[in-house]
């Protein structure tokens, strides 16, 4: 928790000093507008990624495939809403519809078909935008639906209304998790996959219900990120994003080995990216070349949790105090 | 001997983090003799073993191979100088061919491309030695385990070595491929190779070997010719205590097996599962502790995996106090009031990162289904009830599991399943790996839990152990029941006996093979 | 005696979904059996082929590559500013090559030497390609060096007068990575240990196989492959575009994986991924030809079929235990 805080706080301060405009809060239509504000409605999408994604890394899976369900949901609202007439309700129960199929169809080839999360995910990543490109006949279907446009859009005590969808989620995940066994028992998968299942927990179900979950986060991201600029194209909404869920991940302190998982940590953690994201628009860093320095941060994020470059540290760093200190191979340094 | 010894270890050390495994530690192997390492688990043999093969490294102490000082970083310089290891799990690689095994990372070259037929010439040659003919281009996964022993052999050979370490290489084979692998040990010895030959079995030694070595937690006893060590001398020797002491405690107690009138709680006919366990009967009654004993790779892991649904049966019946039942997975087990602790804690026991609590907690939670969360209350009061029960020494309830020892790990694993109070308990080797006091602590739950009417089948490849636990012994091989003893039949000997007796049926097919 | 081992029951597999494929094409539109369309989907897909061999090596030893695609677009875009500032199509191929072979290098050595795993060290990869293939020019650059406009053409072999049909220079390419790469994988020690690495790491360690140099050099090798398949990629395209393979990965990986290989690593067919290269290609074809179907069926396709094989394997692999 402390140093996702510091980084958040760091990066924060830099903005403060260097990128001129970034603290500046405007009240427009008694609605507050600002970068920071941007950061928390652009994040939402992050956020609620982040919060699926963080299930499924907890179960030690990862899911590769939710920018794409993104897409899905986002072209699957704008076509019922445009194309096919329907109204909103039915539109975003049919893109959430099929953004539950999409998760579970994951939670399936992972869990009971037991194929490795990354290869039955990237299926979905890359056929998953042929499907959404089908759904929207390769167009990008343009909406003015009020209540949809209103999804991304919209205030709500002054704050971007995506923040209330974010906190209803968080709650709505808090309370799966922690005030149900659930949480316990995907710690559990994650940490130690064979010894849960004979404990008697049903690991598969848990896997299944981590990715289902993902799907569900997914799509709402989705309608989110369609909402946002009225539209929805198969190839753009959430491209990118498996990437900015996974680092909010990482970041937030839960390890891509699986285990222990920490929501609020993820929360952090995709405020942070978005927070770097804003700071590389405002400074003029395309978006196209963003994804670069981001990947430069995972690395060092993941170098850092990494147990074997903290013990070439640690290594270095004995080593100058007592030279005479035996040299011991890290990885098999097993009795 | 004359000559200076082949290899001469002088003041070897080695520690892991909390655990000194090799204290000053002398071994000394003459030419052509076959030298037999012993010690009980613990005893450092396979540390020893790993540090003169270069997979460890060491902290301290002096090395000598043919009067040279060697120092191996990895397992080839190891080969290279010319020590060859043949582990207890093979370790080859099961999707290359046989050939191919027997010569990874030194096969023939020219120009740098692998000539294929030189290398089947070679590796035929190799088995030659071993008087094996065998398809050289066979995947290994395809053979038996002791054809892949032998590959694993023929693959130490191939190197030119001079001295061939065995680590428990016996452990999962049958009487007639140990007299095999016997046969050709005497055979390279002849040849003038010296062998490091590791085992378990006292009458193994007494066989082949010429001298013996005796290392106890970490130090070295003392070394021996094998025809001036009696064989109780040399478990006294090992075990650390005199032979009288011996002698009292393998002294029969009373076992008094439950009434047969009794209803047995589990009750398997003709239960098996093809390639693992050949169709059997077994059961067990409430107040009775019945043991399955057999050599590695009997079968013994795998009947109680049967028993518990890790894997599934696919013939015969399972019988619940009388009533026919379907046990598919651990959860249905579970709903049956059935517990296992398994063989390897590391590996399917602990959860290693989550705290003590959430470890004796989680079958029970799993058993109440994932809706119905214990509140933490509820949780601390059971975490804390076997804390103080079973003496399990920890800082706290919310300590990673991983933190604690071998023993107190143990016991958290035997307080999750007792939690869900079950009422027939398989213990696979619960006392594998851990200290004396916390072994002597589990065996008397063991019996403390009998007596209050628990049904237990408890597995361990110390004969001793199951001799003083046990009302009954179910004696497997190659997966099969092979014998049962009851009452004062109960003794080391006639486990023993039971094991090596001929088979009635020679022809009987290893069920590995089918 | 000798049985058909089960770990070359996918390949046949695959060889029969690829005669089938082209059968069922031959009898459903009568151009489709011509030379030229079979030379034209060897060409078309020769980048895809040399990626899917780096590819090949990388799942044989248990790990995975998800850089391909921005590797490709990454190259083609280097060597278009490359050739676009003078430099000698020579120099612009050996710079962009050793490029490919350090950044692969890199890859290795992360998940190596600190343990990470391959998927987040090459999806890091994969952005970071991505975006630096942006940075050296945000839009598609067409490629105007006469040895684009004309050496290509004329180092096509040519095969029959009449019609006249060459075989150019990207299948060339593809013959000759795919032989290179059966050669690495079935007759040096380097490739024989990526085999024993991806069916056992431990048992690699404690039988002296060099685990670590092998498995920096896997990745180290995929780079290069993957530049290489940068090179051929220009060939077709005559440009370079940032923008472009983007979901190339799952080509490769789908290759492969009808090829045989089994996604766990420890089996693999250099010569089956070959032919799940063209059988995504005919499945291409096939779209093209069918005339009215949507480009985006391909994406579907590939991964029905990578769905398809892995239960394959998975069937094949549950039965031999």
């Amino acid at each position: 928790m402390f140093w996702p805080l510091l980084a958040l706080a760091l990066l924060l301060l830099f903005d403060y000093l260097f990128t001129p405009g970034f603290f500046r809060l405007e009240l427009r239509g008694g609605n507050l507008y600002g970068s920071r504000i941007d950061v928390l409605n652009q994040g939402a999408r992050v956020m609620l990624v982040s919060l699926g994604m963080t299930l499924v890394i907890a179960t030690g899976g990862v899911d590769l495939s939710v920018g794409t369900v993104m897409a899905l949901a986002g072209t699957v609202a704008a076509r019922l809403l445009v194309v096919d007439g329907y109204g909103f309700i039915a539109a975003v129960s049919g893109a959430l519809g099929i953004a539950l199929l999409a998760g579970a169809w994951n939670g399936v080839l992972v869990a009971y078909f037991n194929i490795q999360p990354i290869i039955a995910t990237l299926i979905l990543m890359v056929a998953g935008r042929g499907v959404a490109q089908l759904v929207s006949d390769g167009q990008i279907i343009n909406f003015n639906d009020a209540s949809m446009v209103f999804l991304g859009n919209g205030h709500f005590f002054r704050l971007p209304f995506t923040l209330t969808i974010v906190l209803f989620v968080f709650v709505g995940m808090w309370a799966l998790t922690r005030q149900t066994a659930v949480g316990l028992f995907i710690e559990a998968v994650g940490d130690n996959p064979v010894a849960s299942r004979y404990a008697g927990v049903n690991a598969r179900l848990v896997t299944f219900l981590a990715y289902l979950l993902t799907g569900l986060c997914s799509g709402l991201a989705g309608l989110v990120a369609s909402s946002n600029i009225k539209s929805a194209d198969a190839n753009h909404i959430g491209l990118y994003l498996e990437l900015d869920a996974i680092l909010a991940v990482v970041v937030g302190g839960t390890a891509l080995t699986g285990g222990r998982f920490y929501l609020v940590n993820s929360l952090v953690g995709a405020l942070l990216i978005q927070t770097l994201t804003t700071t590389m628009y405002a400074r003029n860093i395309s978006a196209d070349i963003a994804p670069m320095p981001k990947a430069l941060v995972i690395i060092a994020v993941c170098l850092l949790q990494s147990e074997k470059a903290r013990r070439y540290l640690n290594q270095r760093f004995t080593r100058h105090q007592s030279a005479a200190l035996p040299a011991i191979t890290p990885s098999r340094a097993q009795p | 001997m004359d000559k200076a010894p082949l290899l001469e270890i002088r003041g070897l050390e080695k520690s892991f983090p909390g655990v000194q495994a090799l204290q000053g530690v002398d071994f000394t192997v003459g030419r052509g003799e076959i030298h037999a390492l012993m010690g009980e688990n613990g005893a450092g043999k396979s540390t020893l073993i790993k540090v003169l093969t270069g997979v460890y490294n060491r902290d301290g102490g002096e090395s000598r191979f043919e009067g040279r000082s060697i120092r191996p970083r990895s397992p080839r310089e190891a080969e290279e100088a010319g020590i060859s290891t043949v582990y207890q799990e093979v370790n080859l690689i099961p999707h290359l061919s046989v050939a191919e095994n027997i010569c990874l990372g030194r096969q023939t070259t020219r120009l740098g491309f692998v000539r294929w037929h030189a290398i089947r010439k070679r590796a035929e040659k190799a088995l030659h030695r071993l008087d094996l003919t065998l398809d050289t281009s066979r995947q290994l996964s395809s053979c038996s385990v002791a054809i892949q022993q032998m590959v694993a052999l023929a693959r130490a050979l191939d190197t030119s070595a001079k001295l061939l370490i065995l680590d428990e290489p016996t452990s999962s084979l049958d009487e007639r491929e140990v007299a095999e692998l016997f046969k050709v040990m005497r055979k390279l010895r002849g040849e003038g190779m010296s062998i490091v030959f590791v085992t378990h079995f006292l009458g193994q030694v007494y066989q082949v070997c010429d001298r013996i070595t005796v290392l106890r937690s970490g130090k070295h006893v003392g070394e021996y010719a094998t025809a001036q060590l009696p064989r109780m001398e040399l478990i006294a020797r090992m075990i650390g205590k005199d032979v009288t002491e011996i002698e009292k405690m393998s002294r029969s107690r009373d076992r008094q097996p439950a009434p047969l009138s009794a209803q047995p709680f589990l009750q398997v006919t003709n239960y098996g599962r093809k390639g693992s366990v050949c169709p059997m009967d077994l059961a067990v009654r409430p107040g009775e502790v019945v043991a399955l004993a057999g050599l590695l790779g009997s079968g013994r892991t795998e009947t109680a995996k049967l028993i518990f649904g890790a894997d599934q049966a696919d013939s015969g019946e399972i019988d619940i106090e009388g009533r026919p039942v379907t046990i598919r997975s651990p959860r249905d087990a579970l709903r049956y009031r059935i517990a296992f602790t398994t063989e390897d804690r590391k590996v399917d026991g602990i959860i290693p990162n989550l705290s003590v609590r959430e470890n004796i907690v989680l079958a029970l939670q799993a058993s109440r289904g994932p809706w119905a969360r214990m509140r933490r209350p509820e949780q601390n009061a059971l975490a804390g009830r076997f804390i103080k029960a079973l003496d399990i020494k920890t800082p706290g309830p919310e300590q990673p599991i991983k933190n604690l020892s071998g023993g107190n790990q143990q016991k958290v694993l035997l307080g999750r399943w007792l939690a869900t109070e079950p009422k027939l308990f398989i213990l696979d080797e619960p006392t594998r790996g851990i200290d004396v006091g916390a072994k002597a602590e589990i065996e008397k739950l063991i019996d403390a839990l009998r007596k209050q009417g628990m049904a237990i089948l408890f597995i361990s490849s110390e004969l001793e152990e199951v001799v003083r636990a046990s009302q009954r012994v179910v004696v497997l091989r190659d997966g099969q029941k092979i014998g049962e003893l009851t009452g004062d039949e109960i003794s080391e000997q006639t486990i023993m006996r039971t094991i090596a007796a001929p088979t009635t049926d020679s022809e009987a097919v290893h069920p590995a093979q089918l | 005696m000798k049985k058909l081992d089960p770990k070359y029951i996918p390949l046949f597999a695959t060889a029969i979904v690829m005669l089938a494929l082209y059968a069922g094409g031959c009898l459903a539109y009568p151009n489709f059996g011509s030379l030229r369309v079979f030379i034209n989907l060897l060409g078309d897909n020769a980048f895809i082929g040399v990626a899917a061999m780096g590819a090949t090596f990388v799942i044989i030893s248990g790990g995975i590559d998800l850089s391909v695609g921005s590797a490709i677009a990454f190259t083609s875009i280097l060597i278009a500013q490359l050739l676009g500032h003078h430099w000698p199509p020579a120099g612009a191929f050996a710079l962009t090559l050793l490029i490919g072979l350090a950044y692969g290098t890199v890859q290795g050595a992360l998940i190596h030497l600190f343990a990470l795993p391959a998927f987040l060290v090459t999806l890091g990869g994969m952005f970071f390609l991505r975006g630096l293939s942006f940075v050296l020019s945000p839009e598609s650059l067409a490629i105007k060096h006469p040895f684009y406009l004309q050496t290509v053409r004329t180092m096509a072999i040519p095969i029959t007068q009449r019609p006249f049909v060459t075989f150019p220079l990207t299948a060339q390419c593809f013959v000759v990575v795919t032989i290179i790469a059966a050669i690495i994988a079935g007759y040096t020690r380097f490739g024989r240990n990526i085999y024993a690495i991806g069916s056992s790491e431990s048992s690699a360690i404690l039988m002296g196989v060099p685990v670590g140099q092998t498995k920096i050099g896997i990745y180290a090798l995929a780079g290069f492959f993957s530049a290489l398949s940068g090179c051929v990629a220009t060939f077709y395209m005559q440009s370079g575009n940032p923008a472009s393979f983007v979901g190339l990965e799952l080509d490769a990986i789908a290759s492969v994986a009808i090829g045989g290989t089994l996604l766990t690593g420890g089996v693999g067919f250099v010569p089956g991924t070959a032919m799940g290269v063209i059988i995504l290609g005919l499945i291409q074809t096939l779209i093209t030809f069918q005339g009215n179907l949507n480009s985006w069926w391909t994406r579907i396709a590939a991964g029905v079929l990578l769905l398809l094989f892995i239960t394959l394997q998975k069937v094949v692999g549950s039965k031999r235990h």
